[in-house]
C-alpha cells in the first residue's frame, strides 16, 4: 500500500514518458506559433529540415549536442547525490580558461592529439576547481549548492571578462579575446564521417571532442553503476541517513561528487574552444550549463538518455536558427519560448503523465508492472 | 443489530494491481466498541481512510445510522459525525490544547468568541468523560498520552459520534494504554461508537465488544470478543498456527563485549538524551531496552554504533574503546564485529530505490568480495544476496527487485540477513518487528534467539514490551534518557509498566 502505483517497465519509464512529454510539448508549441500567426506545421517542418536535412545541418546538431551532453552528464551525476548543481555554466567558463591556457602554452610545440589529453586535464582540474568551492561550502558549513552555485556563476562571469580584458588579450587587440590557437591547439573536425556515409559538409565545428562525449557517457554509466564511490554517490542521495549508518562520510563525498560534476562542466569548453573558435572568447558558453539541467531531467540522470536527450536539445538549437532565418514571424525568444516548453514538459511537469499510464499499465498489462509478487507475501 | 452506526456493503478498493480491500461487508452496533485486527499489509486502514473520505472505494456503500453516506472527503465525515484519531497526531505543536481543538472549526475570523465557546465545551467534555487536559498547555509539552487525549477532545469537539483510532497505544506506556481504554469504556456509556484499529491481540480482548479480522484485504471474520480466544484470532489474522511464545533456553552469559560507562549524549539543540547510562552486554545474552519510544533509547544505539556523537562517556568494544567524537566510521566498527540492525529501516537501514541486491551489501560494499579494485563485483553481489534469500526465505526471491516492492517483514529481513551473516560478535538491534507481521515476528525472533545460542551478545531496543519479555535476559528500562532500574527477563509487565512510566524503584519500595 506504500506504493499506490504500479511500477513501469523500463522503456516505458525511459522511453515513452519522455516521448508523450516531447510531443505534448510541441502541440503547446504550435498553439504558440499559431497564435503569432504562422503555420505550425510548416514551422516544424522547417525545424527538422534545419536540423537534420542535410548532412551539414546535422554536424552542426552534433556540434550543440556534444556540449549538451558534457554539462548533462554534469548535472547527472550531482543529482545522483542529491545535490543541484546550477553552477555547470560557471564551471564550463572557467573550464575553458584550462583549456586556453594549455593551447596558448602548447600550440607550437606539440601536436593536437598531445595538446587534446594536457587540455582535457586543464579543462577537468579548472571546472572542478571551481565545483570545489560551492562544495566545500555546502560539506562543512552547509551552505546551500543551489545559491553557492547560481552565485559562483556570476563571480565566474566577472572572473573572466577581467581576465580577458586585462591578462589575456593581446596587447594590439581590440576584441577580449586570446590569441587565436595555432595547429597544436585546434582539434580536427569530424566532417569526413559524413563523407564516408554519402552526406556533405562543407564546414562545421563538429570536431572529436564530440567522441570525448561519448566516453565520459559511458564512463559515468560506469562511475554511477559499477563502481564502488558511484554506490555511495547513490546512497548519499537517496537517503543522507542511510549514507551515515553504511559509512559513508558526508563531507567526503559530497566534496567528490562536485569535483566530478565540475570537471566533466569544464570538460565542455574543449568543444567551442578548442574545437571550434580556436580562442578563449567572452561567453562562449551561451546557455549550455543551463541547458544541460533540462537535459540531465529530460534523460532520467542516465547517460543513455543523456546522450539522446543532448541530441534533442542540438536539434532545437540548430533547428530553432534555421527557424528564425527562415520564418520572420518567428524571433530568436519564440526559440527560447519553445525551448522553455520542452524543458518544462520534459523536466519540470515530468509526473504529470505518469499516475494515469501507470493505472494503463496496471490495467493492460499486470504481470510487467511486478505488483502479484507482492500482494499476498508474507514474510 | 438493527441499530447500526456503520454498515459498509461490498467496499472494494484497488492500488493499481493491488486490491487493498475486497467485498467487505461489515455492521457496526451503535454504542460498541469494535476492534478491527489485521497484519499490517491487510487493508486495515485503507478501509478506515475510505470511511473517513481520504480514499473512494472502487465499489461498494456506506450507510451511517442506517442511511446511505457518501463520504468524499474527511469534512464529510465529519459531519456525519465521524471523528478519527490518527496513529501519527495531527497536531500543531506550539498551539496550546485549545488553538488545536478550534483549529479547522474557528468559526469566524475573530477568535476571542470561538475560544470561548470552546472553553466552556471542553469544560463540559472533561466533566462527562474525564478526559482532562489543561486547555492553556502549549502541545508540545505535553506527554504523548494526552497529546492524544487532545485528539480525542478535537473529535468530540466536532460531534463525533463514531470514533476511530488508529494504532493508538503504539506511543503510549502500558498504564497510559489502560488509561485510554477507561475513556473508550465511558465513551461507549455515553451511547458513542469506537472503532480500534490495531495489531495487539491483548487489546482486543481487553475492550472490545466485537471484533472483525482482516487478512489479505479480505474481511474473514467477525464474532464476540467474548467468545473468542487469542490463538483463534492470531492463526485467522495469519492464516496458520503461530507460536505466539518464543522458546528459548537458559543463557549463558560469557565475557563482557560491550561496555558503556556513563555515557551522555545530547541532541543538535542541546537537549540531553542521554543521560549518564553504564551498562555491559555479555557473550551469549539478549539485553533488552524497554522504554516508551523518544526516552533517549534511538541516540543511544547510535552512538554506540558510531553514527551519533556523545558529549562524555566511554563505550568499549571487546576492550578497545569507540571513538565518540561524531567521526567514527561505522564501517570500521562493522570490520570490529559490531553489527546494527537500526530502528528506521526506511531511511537508514535500507536504500529504497535500490535493488535488493544492492542493498544486501550497505555498510559492507567496501569488502574485497565484493570488488574488483574500484569496480563492484555485480556477480559476486547478486550470488551472495541470492544464497541470503535462500537463508532467510525472502520474498519475492528476487535480488534484481526494487526494495521499496518488498513488504515490511521482508524488507526487515533483509537488513537481518545483511547484519547476521556477517557473523558479528555484537548485534544491536533496534524495533526488529516494527511493521512486520506475525509470521515474520515468529521467523526473527527465532533468529535472534539462534545467535544468542551461538555465544554472541544482543542488545534489543523495542517498544513492543512483549517482544522486550520473551527475547530478553536481562531488561533495563529508559525513562528520560536515564537507566531507571534494571530486571531479569521474567519480570512482570506491571513492574516494566511502572518503570517506564519514570516511577523511581526507590519511591515505590518507600
Amino acid at each position: 500500500m506504500s506504493t499506490p502505483y504500479a511500477k513501469l517497465p523500463a522503456w516505458a519509464d525511459y522511453g515513452l514518458i519522455p516521448l508523450i512529454n516531447l510531443f505534448v510539448a510541441f502541440i503547446v508549441a504550435g498553439l504558440v506559433v499559431l497564435l503569432i500567426g504562422e503555420n505550425p506545421f510548416r514551422a516544424a517542418a522547417i525545424l527538422v529540415e534545419g536540423a537534420l536535412g542535410r548532412g551539414q545541418a546535422i554536424a552542426y546538431t552534433l556540434y550543440y549536442a556534444t556540449s549538451f551532453i558534457f554539462t548533462g552528464l554534469a548535472v547527472a551525476v550531482a543529482f545522483h547525490c542529491g545535490l543541484f548543481n546550477i553552477g555547470g555554466e560557471g564551471q564550463a567558463y572557467v573550464g575553458g580558461l584550462g583549456v586556453a591556457l594549455v593551447c596558448l602554452a602548447f600550440d607550437s610545440i606539440l601536436p593536437w592529439w598531445l595538446t587534446f589529453p594536457i587540455a582535457i586535464v586543464g579543462a577537468a582540474v579548472f571546472g572542478a576547481a571551481w565545483a570545489f568551492i560551492p562544495a566545500y561550502l555546502q560539506a562543512r558549513r552547509g551552505s546551500h549548492i543551489v545559491i553557492t552555485t547560481i552565485m559562483f556563476n556570476f563571480i565566474a562571469a566577472s572572473l573572466m571578462v577581467y581576465l580577458l580584458v586585462n591578462v589575456l588579450k593581446p596587447a594590439a587587440s581590440q576584441a577580449p579575446q586570446t590569441r587565436t590557437f595555432l595547429e597544436g591547439g585546434q582539434l580536427p573536425k569530424l566532417n569526413f564521417l559524413f563523407d564516408a556515409i554519402g552526406l556533405t559538409v562543407r564546414s562545421s565545428p563538429f570536431n572529436v571532442s564530440f567522441l570525448l562525449a561519448l566516453l565520459a557517457a559511458f564512463l559515468v554509466w560506469v562511475l554511477i553503476w559499477r563502481t564502488r564511490l558511484g554506490y555511495e554517490i547513490r546512497t548519499r542521495g537517496h537517503s543522507p541517513k542511510a549514507a551515515r549508518y553504511a559509512g559513508v562520510s558526508e563531507t567526503r563525498i559530497i566534496i567528490i561528487t562536485m569535483l566530478v560534476s565540475g570537471a566533466l562542466a569544464g570538460m565542455m569548453a574543449l568543444n567551442p574552444v578548442m574545437g571550434d573558435q580556436n580562442r578563449l572568447q567572452i561567453d562562449f558558453v551561451t546557455g549550455a550549463g543551463f541547458v544541460g539541467i533540462a537535459v540531465a531531467l529530460m534523460g532520467r540522470s542516465h547517460p543513455a538518455g543523456i546522450v539522446p536527450a543532448a541530441i534533442l536539445f542540438g536539434i532545437l538549437y540548430q533547428g530553432g536558427a534555421e527557424l528564425a532565418f527562415e520564418m520572420p514571424g518567428i524571433s530568436r525568444d519564440m526559440i527560447v519560448i519553445i525551448q522553455g516548453l520542452v524543458i518544462l514538459f520534459a523536466g519540470a511537469l515530468e509526473n504529470m503523465f505518469r499516475p494515469s499510464l501507470q493505472a494503463l499499465f496496471a490495467n493492460i498489462r499486470p504481470s510487467s508492472v511486478g505488483v502479484e509478487a507482492k500482494q499476498g507475501e508474507r514474510a | 443489530m438493527g441499530n447500526a452506526a456503520i454498515e459498509l456493503i461490498g467496499i472494494d478498493k484497488s492500488f493499481g494491481l493491488v486490491r487493498a480491500n475486497r467485498d467487505i461487508s461489515l455492521k457496526i452496533p451503535a454504542g460498541t466498541i469494535h476492534g478491527i485486527i489485521g497484519e499490517n499489509g491487510a487493508g486495515k486502514s485503507t478501509l478506515m481512510s475510505i470511511l473517513y473520505g481520504f480514499y473512494q472505494a472502487d465499489r461498494g456503500e456506506i450507510l451511517i445510522h442506517g442511511e446511505k453516506a457518501k463520504i468524499e472527503t474527511p469534512s464529510d465525515a465529519i459531519a456525519r459525525g465521524i471523528g478519527m484519531v490518527h496513529q501519527h497526531f495531527m497536531l500543531v505543536h506550539n498551539f496550546t490544547v485549545l488553538e488545536n481543538i478550534i483549529l479547522g472549526a474557528e468559526g469566524e475570523p475573530l477568535l476571542n468568541t470561538s475560544i470561548a465557546k470552546a472553553r466552556a465545551e471542553l469544560q463540559r467534555l472533561e466533566r462527562e468523560y474525564g478526559l482532562e487536559v489543561d486547555p492553556d498547555a502549549i502541545v508540545e509539552d505535553l506527554p504523548v498520552g494526552l497529546q492524544q487525549r487532545v485528539e480525542i477532545l478535537k473529535a468530540l469537539y466536532r460531534g463525533a459520534e463514531i470514533l476511530i483510532l488508529d494504532e493508538p497505544t503504539g506511543v503510549l506506556t502500558p498504564a497510559e494504554a489502560d488509561h485510554l481504554f477507561r475513556i473508550l469504556r465511558q465513551l461507549k456509556e455515553e451511547g458513542k461508537t469506537v472503532v480500534l484499529i490495531t495489531h495487539k491481540l491483548r487489546e482486543i480482548m481487553a475492550v472490545t465488544d466485537n471484533v472483525s479480522v482482516m487478512r489479505q484485504g479480505a474481511l474473514v471474520a467477525t464474532s464476540k470478543t467474548s467468545e473468542t480466544t487469542v490463538e483463534e484470532l492470531a492463526e485467522l489474522m495469519v492464516g496458520r498456527r503461530v507460536l505466539l511464545r518464543v522458546e528459548k533456553g537458559p543463557a549463558a552469559p560469557g565475557d563482557v563485549l560491550l561496555s558503556v560507562k556513563n555515557l551522555t549524549v545530547k541532541d543538535s539543540r542541546g537537549v540531553t538524551m542521554v543521560d549518564d547510562v553504564s551498562f555491559d552486554l555479555r557473550t551469549g545474552e539478549i539485553v533488552g531496552i524497554a522504554g516508551v519510544a523518544g526516552n533517549g533509547q534511538s541516540e543511544l544505539l547510535e552512538t554506540i554504533t558510531g553514527i551519533r556523537k556523545a558529549v562524555s562517556g566511554t563505550v568499549t568494544l571487546d576492550g578497545i574503546p569507540i571513538d565518540l567524537t561524531g567521526a567514527a566510521d561505522p564501517s570500521e566498527l562493522r570490520a570490529r564485529g559490531l553489527a546494527h540492525v537500526p530502528e528506521d529501516r526506511h531511511h537508514m537501514g535500507l536504500v529504497l530505490p535500490f535493488d535488493e541486491s544492492e542493498n544486501s551489501i550497505l555498510g559492507y560494499h567496501r569488502q574485497e568480495k565484493y570488488a574488483k579494485g574500484p569496480i563492484l563485483d555485480v556477480d559476486a553481489i547478486r550470488n551472495d544476496a541470492e544464497e541470503k534469500i535462500r537463508k532467510y526465505d525472502i520474498r519475492p526471491p528476487n535480488p534484481q527487485l526494487k526494495t521499496a516492492n518488498f513488504s515490511g517483514g521482508n524488507q526487515q529481513k533483509i537488513v537481518l540477513a545483511r547484519e547476521m551473516e556477517q557473523d558479528p560478535k555484537v548485534l544491536i538491534v533496534g524495533q526488529p518487528t516494527r511493521g512486520v507481521d506475525v509470521g515474520g515476528i515468529e521467523f526473527i525472533h527465532k533468529r535472534l534467539i539462534e545467535m544468542r545460542d551461538r555465544g554472541k551478545a544482543v542488545l534489543l531496543v523495542s517498544v513492543e514490551l512483549d517482544e522486550i519479555r520473551s527475547l530478553s535476559d536481562r531488561i533495563l528500562v529508559m525513562f528520560a534518557g536515564r537507566i531507571v532500574g534494571e530486571r531479569a527477563g521474567d519480570a512482570t509487565e506491571g513492574e516494566l509498566g511502572l518503570l517506564m512510566a519514570g516511577v523511581d524503584e526507590r519511591e515505590t519500595a518507600a
